[in-house]
């Protein structure tokens, strides 16, 4: 790359690379958050059930 | 291993081998339909249906292509057999000579190919077009230099010949 | 002589035997994936952005595609690890089967939607660059068909394994469909070869190696690999948290849930 404008216009291709790096952002951030929010509540909701069981 | 494991691990396996033979049989069954298109050799020995709708690939023939407005005229070749092929429409952007190809469309009476469709088919290489560019100068240097040995050759053959 | 020889593997044998057992404990898989995973996770992040800064901005153009060849650099990591996360579940569907080891079907599971999501940015990126360069989204030539078949393998067998509630029932299940599943890895990565395809053939791994310039190819085995790590830090988070739930009666669960 030669220039920032350049970066951004992908000779002209944009709309292409741009929307794939997209998607690919989007997917791998919904499998980094979907995983880590899973474990936040099953943590919670077992030691919930600990508490539970033995008060 | 218990004999339990034993029964687990051969059901296993003859799951898999079972339907692996399965889908290769029919694969093998239905290899035609499982060619996105057909060569131009297919094309000259008949193999490709002729009347109804099929794709042929190959390379655009170098000098072949020649526009008329909005419709273009080329030939597609495997290197051994060549087809016509007339489209009208837009093409992709790497269409041009020696670049492969796959259209879709069907012979004509006259065996040109009518295409609807034009999809490039681009090669497994990727380089800087300098690169590129030097490769080029380089192959055309080394191809000067292989005619220019055979006429050395052949006039050596020739003077041999007449002595 | 041959008689010592012949101890030695025995032993090695053994005491890859006894670290394998001692994997397969839940409670030493817990400890050791909590130990690994901010590594692979920050290394997959460092050779992420190293992989994007090479690939999108120092890369040259292609003397073909000029910069729409640059969906490369994780079209192809996604399509490999598509087909490396499926053999990885199947794989760890297999152990779990045949040996009834939990832990192997924690793996599979874990593997599948870390599986499916590659897959479908393999299929997304692979459309978005063949429009552009093909002329057209999608064909249904063999590669790319045996590509959108995997990932309904995939989303078969998450759907499967929602529907089944008893989690070991479940297991024997999702890892059969998976096993039946297998014969469509060789069918997609040899499909380039077997039929005439519109997709090309293999660039990196080939006859006379790599058929891609130097500038080109470091960018893409950079992503290969923070993709691959990416994978087992975020498979590892997954199946941790599924032991978790799976020993809870277990004392040592009690402490580590207990613990704020």
């Amino acid at each position: 790359m030669k220039s920032f404008h350049e970066f951004i216009t992908m000779g002209g291709f944009a709309f292409y690379v741009w929307t794939s790096y997209a998607i690919f952002a989007a997917i791998f951030a919904w499998n980094v958050i979907q995983p880590l929010v899973h474990r936040r509540r099953v943590r919670e909701r077992l030691a919930r059930r600990l508490r539970r069981m033995q008060p | 291993m218990t004999p339990k494991r034993r029964r687990r691990l051969i059901f296993a396996v003859l799951l898999v081998s079972g339907i692996g033979t399965a889908v290769a049989l029919g694969a093998y069954a239905f290899r035609q339909n499982l060619f996105y298109f057909y060569s131009p050799t297919q094309v000259a020995e008949g193999d490709a249906p002729r009347n109804h709708v099929f794709r042929v690939g190959g390379l655009v023939e170098k000098g072949s292509v020649k526009r008329d407005g909005m419709t273009v005229h080329f030939v597609v070749t495997d290197t051994e057999k060549s087809v016509p092929i007339v489209y009208t429409g837009i093409l992709p952007d790497l269409f041009r000579e020696g670049q492969g190809i796959v259209a879709e469309g069907r012979l004509n009476r006259s065996g040109e190919f009518v295409a609807t469709q034009v999809l490039a088919k681009h090669d497994s290489t990727y380089m800087p077009p300098e690169v590129a560019r030097a490769l080029k100068r380089a192959h055309e240097r080394e191809a000067a230099a292989a005619r220019a040995k055979l006429a050395q050759e052949a006039a050596r053959a020739a003077g041999a010949g007449g002595r | 002589m041959a008689q010592r020889e012949a101890v030695i593997p025995a032993t090695t044998t053994r005491r890859l035997w006894t670290w394998f057992h001692r994997l397969a404990s839940p409670r030493y898989f817990y400890e050791l994936a909590g130990r690994l995973i901010p590594w692979f996770g920050w290394a997959a992040a460092v050779l992420l952005a190293a992989g994007l800064y090479g690939g999108l901005w120092l890369a040259p153009p292609d003397y073909q595609q000029g910069d729409a060849y640059r969906i490369i650099f994780i079209h192809v990591p996604a399509a490999w690890m598509s087909l490396f996360a499926y053999v990885a579940m199947a794989g760890a569907g297999f152990i779990g089967l045949v040996w009834r080891i939990k832990l192997a079907e924690v793996v599979a599971r874990a593997c599948a939607p870390l599986g499916a999501s590659f897959t479908l940015l393999a299929l997304c990126t692979g459309s978005l660059w063949g429009k552009p360069m093909w002329g057209a989204y999608w064909v249904w030539d063999a590669r790319l068909t045996s590509e959108l078949v995997l990932l309904f393998l995939y989303l078969g067998y998450i759907a499967l394994d929602a529907a089944i509630e008893d989690r070991r029932k479940a297991a024997r299940a999702t890892s059969v469909l998976a096993l039946v599943g297998v014969v469509d890895i060789p069918i997609i990565h040899y499909s380039v070869e077997w039929w005439h395809t519109l997709h090309q053939g293999p660039t990196v791994f080939k006859l006379g190696g790599p058929s891609i310039s130097l500038d080109m190819l470091v960018p893409l085995l950079l992503m290969v690999v923070a993709f691959k790590l990416f994978f087992f830090a975020m498979m590892l988070v997954r199946a941790r948290t599924e032991v978790l739930e799976r020993e809870v009666n277990s004392a040592w669960v009690r402490e580590v849930v207990g613990e704020p």
